[in-house]
């Protein structure tokens, strides 16, 4: 879908409701938009909602329409880029990133008729719910990996932008990293960008020559896999998506964000009338956040510990922050025994005893 | 803080590397210049180059065809240039900065299909003997054949204008176009020689980025490497000696920034990647023998 074709009918649709003619027939068909913030290309995190958007349409055939815009920036264009989707009839939109946040709000506020979906944020309204995974967990599961494989002790770590979300992803993997290889180090590259093959790649070969032979990463694109095989004795995790197409080498494991259900979930709340805002937060247990497949180059005993770790994530008994940890300017954070709650961690904005650097402001 | 952890031996080696692109893309535009055109639309050709390398190369299965593909792609474009300001005289700023906004468009046209699809190998070259050479080899010797392509053309291109009668012909061209056109040679021919051979050399920068630095395709990547491009011609006060230099040094800081990141110093990543352009300025003002060809970015009409 071009923006322009999505400009034309959002203007005819307008134009239709000016001159008062009966509002085009309201077909029984139920329809959902999804705004994108990458190419559903990427092979990433906007490919795996698109599964997502895809699994809609498989669920319920013809009673569905979706419809999506992809690499919308975020900032003031997103506005018309939803207000146009609203405007063609959308009765449930899936805003899939971050940085759409106060664009969604103020959307939403315009459409009190449309309910709308905010992935990662955390404002909502009564048509407006959020709903985002807890990808420290798997993050966790990780580090786990990535402590046990690291032969140099260097982890190497790409991050998007200096966001909760994303330092929460450090911590995590560092305190699951250090719990298994107390001499472990990570290494951090901020690359500024959620998808930018080469700066990605960039920031990769960079770690790589500083001694990183693990490469974890909170961008979206494959290039760092690439850059990765290319240099070879390095591993990798998929991020956002399976990237399969990378095992067992360098490819280790990944993370997945499993989308569908919550997506197929939702669309059907909406046909039936019931759908009610909310602000969920799901991980591992509820099935949001999948583990890819652990590759042959894991020996199998860290594969099962690894996977012993998820399962017990999974069922509540293992909670990737829990006490005693400090700050990393060494201020007392958790006391022994006590787990993090859900207020810090999506606040997250200071990183946890043993990682050098500072976060950038 | 910890610099130590950056290794000076894979440090250079890899600004070889950084620095090829904008050094195919800037001896191309040197040339252009030398024969007295402004083509401000590197970043276009570039780009157009980079999809029509990968196009190709991911058709084919070979990286070298799809280096021919983005030679030929970028000077196609730049035939559009020339044709616009050789023939029906149209501004050359303007022309140029049209070509480069064309350029990205019709890049992110034809790449659609291409997102997210791995581009065939191009492994390294192990020169023998000198590759194992300690320090040097490592840093020099071991690199993908289009490094020392890129490094092959710019010895060609200095050959060529310090040393061949058709080097002095353009460089005649460029200085005053009303006198080479009295002694009776084609301005307008050579110039569209020079505007293609500088739109074939910023295609092959560009697929350098697409086949061979990341690879793989996506909308927009050259990101401002054809501007560091044109900075650096002018840096290089138009002498292909130089110009490695300044390849070198712009194509370092990138690398540069990442590697003290990594190594925990807090350099914000502006004044970095505004740092060549500085040097671009300070060089103008200092170098005063850096003396622009004559000609440059005049229009010529053989009638005046």
């Amino acid at each position: 879908m071009k923006r322009r074709t999505l400009l034309a009918s959002g203007a005819a649709a307008a134009a239709l409701g000016l001159t008062g003619l009966p509002a085009l027939a309201q077909d029984a068909k139920t329809k959902v938009g999804f705004i994108f913030v990458g190419p559903v290309g990427d092979g990433g995190w906007t490919y795996q909602h698109n599964e997502g958007r895809l699994a809609v349409e498989q669920e319920f055939g013809d009673k569905v329409e979706t419809m999506f815009v992809e690499s919308v920036p975020e900032g003031p264009d997103a506005v018309r880029v939803m207000t146009d989707m609203a405007l063609k009839g959308a009765n449930l939109i899936f805003t899939t990133s971050f940085g759409y946040m106060d664009q969604t709000v103020e959307v939403a506020a315009k459409f009190p008729d449309v309910k709308f979906e905010h992935a990662t944020g955390f404002k909502d309204a009564p048509n407006l719910a959020t709903y985002s995974a807890r990808f420290y967990e798997g993050r966790a599961v990780q580090g786990h990996i990535a402590g046990h494989m690291t032969k140099s002790n260097v982890i190497g770590y790409i991050g998007s932008f200096p966001i909760p979300e994303v330092i929460r992803g450090i911590n995590s993997s560092y305190l699951a990293a250090k719990a298994v290889n107390p001499d472990v180090q990570f290494k951090i590259v901020w690359a500024y960008t959620w998808f930018d093959p080469a700066k990605e790649a960039e920031a990769a070969n960079v770690l790589i020559e500083q001694g990183a032979d693990v490469i974890l990463q909170h961008t979206d694109s494959t290039a760092p896999q690439a850059a990765a095989q290319a240099k070879g004795d390095v591993i990798t995790f998929g991020q956002a998506s399976d990237m399969a197409e990378y095992a067992p080498n360098p490819r280790v494991s990944s993370i997945i964000d499993n989308w569908a259900p919550y997506y197929i979930d939702r669309t059907r709340a909406v046909m039936d009338g019931t759908w009610e805002t909310h602000q969920v937060w799901e991980g591992i247990g509820d099935g949001m956040v999948k583990i890819g497949e652990i590759s042959d180059a894991v020996p199998a005993e860290v594969k099962a510990s690894a996977e012993a770790l998820r399962d017990s994530i999974g069922a509540g008994e293992t909670h990737p922050f829990t006490g005693p940890l400090n700050k990393q300017d060494g201020s007392a954070w958790l006391a022994e025994g006590e787990t993090a709650d859900d207020g810090t961690l999506q606040g997250m904005n200071f990183y946890v005893e043993g990682i050098e650097g500072d976060i950038p402001s | 803080m910890d610099l130590s952890a950056i290794n000076p031996i894979l440090l250079l080696a890899s600004l070889m590397v950084a620095a090829t692109p904008i050094l195919l893309a800037a001896i191309g535009e040197l040339v252009v210049e030398r024969a007295g055109v402004l083509n401000l639309g590197v970043e276009g050709m570039m780009i157009t180059g980079a999809v029509c390398g990968f196009i190709v190369a991911t058709a084919t299965g070979s990286p070298w065809l799809g280096f021919l593909g983005a030679a030929l792609g970028g000077a196609l474009l730049s035939l559009l240039f020339g044709l616009l300001t050789q023939f029906l005289l149209s501004n050359q700023v303007a022309t140029g900065l049209a070509l480069t906004l064309f350029g990205l468009g019709l890049s992110a046209l034809m790449g659609q299909s291409y997102l997210g699809i791995r581009a065939p190998a191009f492994p390294d070259i192990h020169i023998p003997l000198l590759g194992d050479i300690p320090v040097v080899g490592p840093i020099v010797f071991q690199h993908d054949p289009m490094v020392y392509v890129g490094l092959g053309i710019v010895a060609g291109v200095w050959w060529f204008l310090n040393r061949t009668r058709g080097g002095l012909i353009l460089r005649a061209v460029g200085e005053n176009h009303d006198a080479a056109h009295a002694l009776g040679y084609h301005v307008r021919r050579t110039r569209m020689l020079a505007i293609t051979f500088g739109g074939a050399c910023a295609g092959l920068g560009g697929a350098y980025l697409s086949l061979v630095r990341v690879p793989q395709w996506t909308e927009g990547m050259t990101a401002g490497a054809g501007w560091i491009a044109l900075a650096i011609v002018v840096f290089a006060s138009w002498k292909p000696g130089r110009l490695v230099l300044g390849a070198y040094l712009f194509g370092g800081v990138t690398v540069l920034q990442l590697n003290l990141q990594a190594a925990g110093v807090a350099v914000p990543v502006e004044y970095l990647s505004m740092s060549p352009y500085l040097a671009t300025i300070a060089v103008l003002v200092i170098m005063s023998t850096g003396r622009a060809p004559g000609s440059l970015g005049r229009i010529f009409h053989a009638a005046r």
